[in-house]
């Protein structure tokens, strides 16, 4: 598995505390918001959160949210192409 | 027209890491601290309910302490969502999250934990669970006046506010916790158990 994708996941079951899930059990592509993972609107500001705290990157247009935290794999894209962009 | 008879139809208290019901023990665990109680208790009781997870420990004891009130005693379909309501007391308000909440706020403050900084959440995620819709009010008093609280329920009820209501004391700081919850509903079949809260 990706090592940044697999460490989001760790993450994502950490920071928002998903006890009774395992970060395996999360699909690389699975929406993590409504039908998918079930993540609510103050997850979605823990996931800011998660972007600055582990990545240093801050979101700076908030509109792009439901696309960047679609999915894990979106996430892990995003923070790609910030680094990249920064390096 | 004379005033129905009220009736406290079950009880649940969950003290010193101990859950009974209607005087019964029914768990305890005494080893770890009071998260392990809370969790160990959810998984106990079957609840099935993975916000529980995602909430602070005043809202994981007063949805445990319902859950357990509620379970096999009492039969919410004979009430409209509006007719069940809450009323509770504590003494420490939100306090434990509060503190936790100020901590974060030193690095990245934690949107998650700043949503259970005040003490009438409790009272909304025991609705949301249960689908209440019915009036409620959290009162923050130095300790456990059940008269106070009884008197009030008693307006509600005999006023047609309500049909039935959550009533009593959740109340948690650190370590310490204590839930006393009482099930009063209007005219009751079951007149059985004493008719005046008494958290002894």
């Amino acid at each position: 598995m990706d090592e940044l994708i697999g460490n989001l996941k760790k993450q994502i079951v950490q920071q928002l505390n998903l006890q009774d899930i395992r970060p395996e059990d999360i699909g690389d592509d699975q929406p993590l918001f409504v039908e998918g993972l079930g993540l609510d609107s103050i997850d979605a500001l823990e996931l800011i959160v998660l972007l600055q705290q582990q990545y240093k990157i801050k979101l700076s247009n908030p509109e792009e949210g439901p696309k960047v935290f679609y999915s894990v794999k979106t996430m892990a894209d995003y923070i790609r192409a910030h680094r990249s962009g920064l390096s | 027209m004379p005033e129905e008879e009220n009736n406290i139809t079950c009880d649940c208290k969950i003290s010193n890491r101990v859950i009974s019901k209607n005087g019964v023990d029914l768990f305890t665990r005494q080893d770890g601290n009071l998260n392990d109680f809370l969790i160990s208790a959810y998984e106990h009781f079957r609840l099935n309910y993975p916000k529980f997870y995602k909430m602070d420990n005043l809202c994981r004891l007063g949805l445990l302490a319902a859950e357990i009130l509620l379970r096999d005693s009492f039969k919410k379909e004979n009430y409209r969502p509006e007719e069940v309501g809450i009323v509770l007391a504590n003494s420490h308000s939100s306090l434990d999250t509060d503190l936790k909440y100020y901590e974060t706020t030193r690095g990245f403050a934690s949107p998650s934990l700043f949503v259970y900084t005040l003490p009438n959440i409790v009272m909304g995620e025991i609705c949301i669970r249960h689908k209440f819709k019915g009036e409620n009010a959290l009162f923050i008093q130095r300790k456990f006046n059940p008269e106070f609280i009884q008197e009030y329920v008693r307006d509600l009820l005999n006023n047609n506010i309500l049909q039935a209501c959550i009533c009593g004391w959740v109340d948690l700081f650190a370590e310490r916790h204590e839930a006393i919850l009482y099930l009063i509903e209007k005219g009751s079949a079951d007149l059985s158990r004493e008719q005046k809260l008494n958290p002894k």
